[in-house]
């Protein structure tokens, strides 16, 4: 995963493109994500509202991100606990590694986790001796398959039932392998017994954060499967690895901006667990660890604050952005080449990695604009895309060819009598190029159209030739 | 309909000036049935999409500058595109930061902008059209129009009121076409696959006629219908509308 292939976007997405299994799972997202988020919607009169109120609650936070993460840090110290603050992956995953050997940890469980995937904290962990365990079923599946995952909220959504069988036989040689593995429950009961065993054995849990609350110095989470919850209770130490924009300020607010976020994600009214950790076990908690840790995380996000990417920072990770998304949905999650994709990856990832591996993102799109209408946080994703597009134009990082084509056409966009001679022209000679059928199966310049589709012959003149013969003004 | 004649200025737009001329003299005669009086100004192009997409913001001011000064003197600017009436009203104020004089201009010519068909009925309350069309026709509503401009029952609702004419709802019309001006050509594959998926539904929906109202869109699911041999005509909704569909639609001909 520390090696991207967003720079090979083009190939991955042939790939993809002619893979035929990925497409028919890529047929599930773009009908049931779809209609559950908006049966989610219909149902809820404020939604919309809701949604301009999560925003500026966010926008709010990034306006006073400093304040916030000392009043965040400030209660956690109140309670007990400690704050990482790590300028990128490697002063986290040395954190990490630091808090691990400070119990001498052998096994280490997980809880969904998005910056992990982004700080490659398995790959690392398991480099130093100690082994991670992915409790997320998604993230288990992919963890046993060596990938990286494939959507921000269902990792695994790229695989069919009998590829998870095939991994779950590779990768638990113990049991016996004729065993039945062609349905879902049978799936599910050996995922369930192997992890329980984990949760018990885990020294360290880490799992991730929805939301940081300032007020209370406490971290959430949402999952469907309860996972998060025995990743964080039952080890002796648990770690939040979250980067530093999930900041809230209030449970209140922490609250408002949950209501549009499983509605988005999965068209759930909440996730079947919502976790609130506030600092480690006190002298008269029945359970919980014994330390807890907050590895903040900035790895490029400061810098986004101060840029034109700021309102990606409002992002909540629900996934809702890549579920309406024609690219996504023709090519899948792997295709984008690192840990996020679709139209968030293709604004994240250049933020993080460099417009100069991840360029293609931002381009592969048609700016559509059905990711930004049904953002929850209402960030304007295609505009973002742009701006990473107009950064490429600056900085001469374009396709010398595209650059040459479209700077030929605004010379003559620029100079009317000039356009007026050039349309003239290409009007009658593409019209004779349709000659009887009027279109063209290949068309030189436009093999990128003619290799796919016909290109439709123009009527022959012009309008503005018409219409100036007509003596019209 | 009101007393002094409004007046409006033609964005044609270059797609509609070089590949179908119609589109534009429809957009015309409805336009004068609304009682409009409707003038062309030669020195418009483009509205710099094309530089604007692709990052050259340069270029796309320089356009944009143009295309104020050139529809300036006009009651209000109509185009036969929710692409290209969406860059002028929602893209170009934003342009000019850093020229508050430029962008008070653009500002205001981007709230005298439209796109036709809902000029037509938002503004000029027309609800009846003197057309006939007999044949089913479906709908794809491009996606600049439907979430920049909220066009969306306009359409449906004029081509209610032609004669003869059916409409058949095409299931995902709300989804991209896989156009997406240069995209389309930068990335082929993908584009492909989309256009695909849409065509198909369009067959599904067993219409003899597809119908939308911005030309890039119609000019790539004419092509992708053409070479998969679907004999399903396209047509620009303006030239229904307006009564105009005795030339050939787009991608065949008369004598083809």
């Amino acid at each position: 995963m520390q090696h991207a292939t967003s720079h090979n976007f083009k190939n991955n997405a042939q790939r993809a493109l002619g893979d035929a299994q990925l497409q028919r799972a890529l047929g599930h997202v773009k009908k049931n994500f779809v209609e559950r988020r908006a049966a989610a919607a219909a149902r809820l009169p404020e939604f919309e509202a809701l949604r301009d109120h999560a925003r500026d609650i966010k926008n709010h936070v990034l306006e006073n991100l400093d304040v916030y993460l000392e009043r965040f840090e400030s209660k956690v110290v109140a309670n007990g606990g400690q704050v990482h603050w790590c300028e990128d992956a490697e002063a986290a995953r040395q954190t990490i590694l630091r808090i691990c050997r400070s119990v001498n940890a052998k096994l280490v469980t997980r809880g969904k986790t998005m910056i992990g995937e982004e700080i490659d904290l398995n790959d690392f962990l398991e480099a130093n001796g100690i082994t991670p365990v992915e409790t997320d079923l998604g993230e288990y599946i992919i963890q046993l398959r060596h990938e990286p995952p494939s959507h921000l909220i269902a990792p695994a959504i790229h695989l069919n039932k009998e590829q998870v069988a095939e991994a779950f036989r590779a990768a638990h040689t113990d049991l016996d392998p004729k065993r039945a593995l062609s349905e879902a429950p049978a799936l599910l009961a050996e995922a369930r017994a192997r992890l329980r065993s984990r949760f018990l054995a885990a020294d360290v849990g880490i799992t991730g954060a929805n939301f940081l609350v300032a007020e209370t110095g406490s971290s959430i989470i949402v999952t469907n499967e309860g996972n998060g919850d025995l990743t964080q209770t039952l080890p002796k130490i648990h770690i939040v690895l979250a980067s530093l924009e999930k900041v809230v300020p209030t449970l209140e607010d922490a609250a408002t901006i949950l209501r549009v976020l499983a509605r988005s994600a999965t068209g759930q009214e909440m996730s079947v667990y919502t976790t609130i950790s506030t600092g480690p076990r006190r002298a008269d908690d029945l359970d919980g660890p014994e330390q807890y840790h907050v590895v903040l995380l900035d790895n490029g996000r400061s810098r986004m604050l101060g840029s034109e990417f700021r309102d990606a920072l409002r992002c909540i990770r629900c996934g809702a952005c890549l579920n309406h998304c024609p690219i996504y949905h023709a090519v899948g999650g792997h295709a984008y080449g690192w840990v996020y994709s679709g139209p968030i990856g293709a604004v994240l990832t250049p933020s993080l990695l460099g417009v100069e591996e991840a360029g293609h993102l931002p381009n592969a799109s048609t700016f559509c604009g059905r990711c930004e209408s049904v953002c929850p946080m209402r960030i304007p994703l295609p505009k973002m895309m742009r701006h990473w597009r107009e950064q490429e134009f600056s900085r001469h990082l374009s396709p010398p060819a595209a650059r040459w084509a479209l700077q030929l056409w605004a010379f003559v966009a620029k100079r009317p009598p000039l356009y007026r001679l050039v349309t003239g022209i290409g009007a009658r000679l593409l019209k004779m190029g349709g000659g009887r059928a009027g279109r063209l199966r290949s068309l030189p310049f436009a093999g990128g159209w003619t290799a796919h589709r016909d290109m439709p012959a123009p009527e022959g003149r012009t309008f503005q030739q018409l219409w100036a013969e007509r003596g019209r003004r | 309909m009101s007393e002094t004649p409004v007046r409006v200025g033609l964005f044609v737009t270059c797609l509609v000036d070089l590949f179908r001329p119609t589109v534009g003299f429809a957009a015309v005669k409805l336009l004068e049935e609304a009682g409009c009086t409707v003038e062309a100004p030669r020195a418009q192009t483009c509205c710099g999409q094309p530089a604007y997409n692709s990052g050259d913001r340069a270029d796309t001011r320089a356009i944009a500058a143009r295309v104020i000064a050139a529809f300036e003197p006009y009651d209000y600017v109509v185009a036969p595109s929710g692409s290209c009436a969406g860059m002028i009203r929602e893209h170009y104020p934003a342009l000019f930061g850093d020229d508050p004089a430029l962008q008070k201009r653009a500002q205001a010519l981007a709230a005298r902008t439209y796109e036709l068909v809902s000029f037509l009925t938002d503004v000029r309350g027309v609800s009846r059209v003197a057309a006939r069309f007999d044949g089913t026709i479906t709908y794809h509503d491009s996606c600049s129009g439907l979430r920049e401009l909220g066009v969306k029952q306009q359409p449906r609702k004029l081509l209610a009121a032609v004669e003869g004419l059916r409409l058949a709802e095409l299931p995902g019309a709300e989804i991209c076409c896989g156009f997406g001006g240069t995209f389309c050509v930068k990335y082929p594959a993908i584009s492909d696959k989309i256009v695909s998926e849409k065509t198909a539904d369009i067959a599904a929906t067993g219409a003899d006629t597809l119908l939308a109202g911005d030309l890039g869109c119609l000019l790539n699911m004419a092509g992708k219908l053409q070479r998969e041999g679907r004999l399903i005509a396209v047509r620009h909704v303006a030239e229904v509308l307006a009564g105009m569909t005795d030339g050939a639609p787009i991608g065949e001909s008369k004598t083809g």
